[in-house]
């Protein structure tokens, strides 16, 4: 059985509590000064919904901000203020009233911040785009993104996957026989008029991938077997580029697309240059 | 339990014959050793590959001189990130606080003579080595390692090489390693929950559990139901890619211009299955940290573990709600928006248990005498780790927000910060706090101080950067910045990261060398360095065959019974009946 000696020695130099203390507060300050100086900031928001994604991101910041600090401050502050100086340690076993208070505030700001966070998420995904949104369709494959327009019938053509062929000319596999096809616009890279609503239709050919433009906080995967539509209105006339996040292949990293946004005008233009010859 | 066979039992460990007692040993300790230097191993490698990651973010086009072709390749580049990931999360993050430390220090710690179950905890550690090695073989085969990452999303991971190089033989070896791993962890599970359940000493009721056995036991039963739950989704992963079963994949795929076969699966069961688990897996790797932190932060503030039941229940609490939330890594996945909201308003219930943490172990230190040794020094900084990379997770854990930050390197900090880096100083806390229980010996403390110091502050300016990085846009599992204009904006971030990646790695070897060279020459340690309360410190150093020496330990009382008012010592073990105590008065109020 183990020898018991009356109190551990006082472990002396009070040198580890100062340094960490000092460490925690320098920690604390440039991590506090690099988010409020905004040396890195996210790029310029181009739609409603991307503002009020940055609304969230900003609470959540001034919340979880707050609690960071004060966070890492007070334990600064514990191991500084309580360092073994000789003194007895107080025998507390814990604060009922204490921890019920800490528990509810905690509660009240994370759960708080999750239910206001429905906003910005509903805004974005709930409703389905805005009727008379213009339809695209965003096909992924290793690691190309390939845009369809619907064309002047306003609808796609039927896609068959045993005629993809890219060095035919076909990317897609658009059926020949389907009429709606015909008329179909593939391009590579995405061009929509500003303020108008946009519904994209994503897809996949062999793995998942995703589109992803920062300007717009948009974020989808694109998921082979499934079509999955996400909708935004660009309110800022400018290229942006479209970038794949989800590991997709060796390619990866360079899988790259362009989000033009142009005027209505532009837009038309854009539509008579690339529709195909009846 | 009447202590009659638990001594009969034990009596099989002294026999004296070599591979039976260290290799082929049914004795915990041993079998946690063991598990230690796996994950030793395990954690030399995976560093390793992540100093050539960092190595080749910033210097893509540097001549390496074991890369075949000079030049690392993109798909070289992410079979790096591949078993990077797999091989720290299964072999170090998994293996290291649970397996390892759980291994040896749940039956001290009850006051049990071994496991419920010893040889099945024999066959446990030889399946993890087995996986560990199959794991590895992968960089060996043509093709080498697989790229799909250690989430391994089909239909990337699911069709064979035709998407890839590595997604041939080298996902299948991926494939099997994650398989063996999973029995491996199940029969673990079973031994840790029979054994904390069945096996404890006299007077161990459960609220007279350390904080380290309520996590070991808690984290056990996740991975019974989190690992059963991705043996199954990888057994149809297997299917998918060597029977011709469609489980994950979907009709109509066209990989290189040839049309699949497959028809009727769902890309998207995987990611169900796979984070059914890999969210419980945050869990299994943080919460055995976090019963070490509570104990070391009450041992040397000379404190009781300030509200001990609330601590409990938080680590269970934390359990629970670990399975409710795996949606919450498939905002952007094309899952219902709906179910995204759910997902995200469990996500953020869980910052309430864990802030629970927090707030006591701050107030565990608080009114404490606090002694900074060296475990003390890495558990302050898992509590600091903790708080940063917790409250991070608040973001990601808002759909609307993560649109913005999935998949960026913003993730990649913060699973780095909360589950990486706290978990590793929770075993290093534990690694400087129980050597001396384990080898007899003590680890220099000035080195293990060193140690301390360049790894706490190496590792914020590896991560903390990393926020930015995301936050501006930079994406994770990119081989190098060219895909997109304005990631060459964020290549001197990188560059800092990577410097401090190599110092912080650097330092790893002050620790390995005051392991090695303590373990041949350490000062002789004495039974009961920290003045601990716990059962573990009332035995020999290192334990006997059979932990007490035949003499098992009754519990009469809590285990952090420090600086009792009254009492004649600063702390009053647990094993010590009341009139055994040196005079000066019983502790009061000790109705526990």
């Amino acid at each position: 059985m183990s020898k018991v000696s009356a109190r551990p020695p006082f472990s002396g130099s009070a040198s580890p509590a100062l340094v960490l203390a000092v460490l925690l507060v320098i920690f604390v300050a440039a991590t506090v000064y690099v988010v409020v100086a905004r040396l890195y900031p996210a790029p310029p928001p181009i739609s409603q919904d991307a503002v009020q994604v940055d609304h969230q991101y900003n609470l959540t910041l001034y919340v979880t901000g707050a609690a960071f600090v004060l966070a890492q401050l007070g334990l600064a502050w514990a191991v500084f203020r309580f360092r073994d100086r000789g003194q007895k340690a107080s025998h507390i076993r814990g604060n009922v009233a204490l921890e019920i208070l800490w528990t509810s505030v905690t509660a009240i700001a994370f759960v708080g911040l999750g239910i206001l966070g429905r906003n910005a998420w509903a805004g974005a995904r709930f409703a389905p785009a805005a009727p008379g949104a213009i339809q695209i369709e965003v096909t992924t494959n290793q690691f190309v993104y390939t845009f369809r327009y619907p064309g002047p019938d306003g609808k796609f053509g039927r896609l068959d996957p045993s005629l993809v062929s890219a060095p035919a000319g076909n990317p897609l596999g658009i059926d020949p026989n389907d009429p709606a096809g015909r008329d179909d616009i593939v391009v590579a890279s995405l061009t929509v008029p500003v303020n108008r609503p946009i519904e994209l239709l994503v897809r996949s050919q062999d793995v998942v991938h995703n589109f992803f433009v920062r300007e717009l906080r948009l974020q989808q995967d694109a998921v082979p077997g499934m079509v999955i539509p996400v909708h935004f209105t660009a309110d800022r006339i400018g290229t942006y580029e479209i970038v794949c996040t989800q590991l997709c292949g060796l390619g990866h990293y360079k899988m790259h697309g362009l989000l033009n946004v142009v005027s209505e005008s532009d837009y038309d233009a854009f539509l008579k240059r690339e529709a195909l010859p009846q | 339990m009447s202590s009659k066979p638990r001594i009969a039992h034990a009596a099989t460990h002294t026999q004296n014959n070599f591979l039976r007692r260290f290799v082929f040993s049914t004795d915990h300790k041993i079998i946690g050793l063991q598990y230690f230097f796996l994950a030793f191993a395990a954690v030399t490698i995976g560093t390793i590959l992540s100093l050539l990651i960092r190595f080749h973010l910033v210097w893509p086009a540097a001549h390496l001189p074991f890369v075949a072709g000079g030049i690392m390749t993109p798909e070289q580049y992410l079979a790096l990130v591949t078993m990077h990931g797999t091989i720290m999360v299964f072999f170090v993050l998994t293996t290291a606080p649970q397996s390892a430390f759980g291994n040896y220090f749940l039956p001290l710690q009850i006051g049990a003579p071994d496991m419920a179950f010893p040889r099945l905890n024999m066959l446990s550690f030889w399946l993890t080595l087995l996986a560990f090695l199959v794991m590895l073989s992968a960089f060996l085969v043509p093709g080498g390692a697989p790229i799909s990452g250690w989430t391994a999303y089909p239909p990337l991971s699911g069709l064979g090489e035709i998407t890839g190089p590595g997604e041939g033989m080298g996902q299948s070896l991926w494939v099997a390693s994650v398989l063996i791993f999973c029995v491996a962890s199940l029969l673990g599970s079973i031994n840790f929950i029979s054994t904390t359940i069945d096996m404890r000493a006299p007077g161990m009721t459960l609220t007279r559990m350390p904080l380290t056995v309520w996590a070991w036991f808690v984290t056990a039963i996740l991975s019974l139901l989190a690992f059963a739950v991705l043996l199954a989704g990888g057994i149809l992963l297997v299917l998918d890619r060597v029977a011709g079963t469609s489980f994950f994949l979907p009709a109509g795929l066209v990989v290189s211009g040839e049309v699949q076969t497959h028809d009727g699966g769902s890309p998207l069961l995987w990611q169900h299955l796979f984070w059914f688990f890999g969210h419980p897996e945050v869990y299994i790797a943080i919460l055995p940290g976090m019963g070490v932190v509570s104990h070391i932060l009450a041992n040397f503030s000379r404190k009781p573990v300030f509200g001990y039941r609330a601590m409990a229940f938080a680590i269970c609490a934390i359990g629970f709600l670990g399975f409710l939330v795996w949606g919450h890594h498939m905002f952007v996945s094309g899952m219902n928006p709906y179910s995204g909201l759910t997902f995200s308003l469990l996500t953020v219930s869980i910052g309430v248990p864990s802030a629970v943490k927090t707030f006591n172990w701050l107030g565990t230190l608080w009114g404490g005498r606090i002694q900074f040794h060296s475990p003390m020094l890495f558990a302050i900084g898992f509590v600091s780790f903790f708080v940063t990379g917790g409250l991070s997770g608040i973001f990601l854990a808002q759909p609307a927000v993560d649109t913005e930050l999935h998949a960026t390197y913003y993730v990649v900090a913060h699973f780095h910060i909360v589950m990486g880096v706290a978990a590793i100083f929770g075993i290093f806390a534990a690694t400087y706090y129980w050597f001396p229980k384990m080898f007899g010996q003590r680890m220099s403390e000035p080195l293990a101080k060193l140690h301390f110091w360049v790894t706490f502050v190496g590792v914020y300016c590896i991560f903390m950067p990393m926020h930015f990085v995301g936050i501006a846009g930079g994406i994770r599992r990119y081989a190098d910045s060219t895909g997109a204009t304005y990631l060459a904006a964020l290549e001197p971030l990188h560059r800092f990261m990577t410097i401090a990646a190599f110092i912080t790695a650097a330092a790893q070897l002050i620790f390995f060398y005051n392991l090695f060279r303590s373990l041949k020459s350490g000062e002789r340690g004495v039974e009961n360095p920290w003045l601990a309360t716990t059962l573990e410190w009332t035995t020999a150093s290192p334990p006997p065959a059979d932990n007490f020496a035949g003499c098992f330990p009754s519990v009469y009382r809590g285990p952090y019974e420090y600086s009792v008012p009254g009492a004649a010592q600063d702390f009053l073990p647990q094993h010590l009946a009341p009139e055994k105590l040196p005079s000066g008065g019983e502790e009061r109020n000790h109705a526990r």
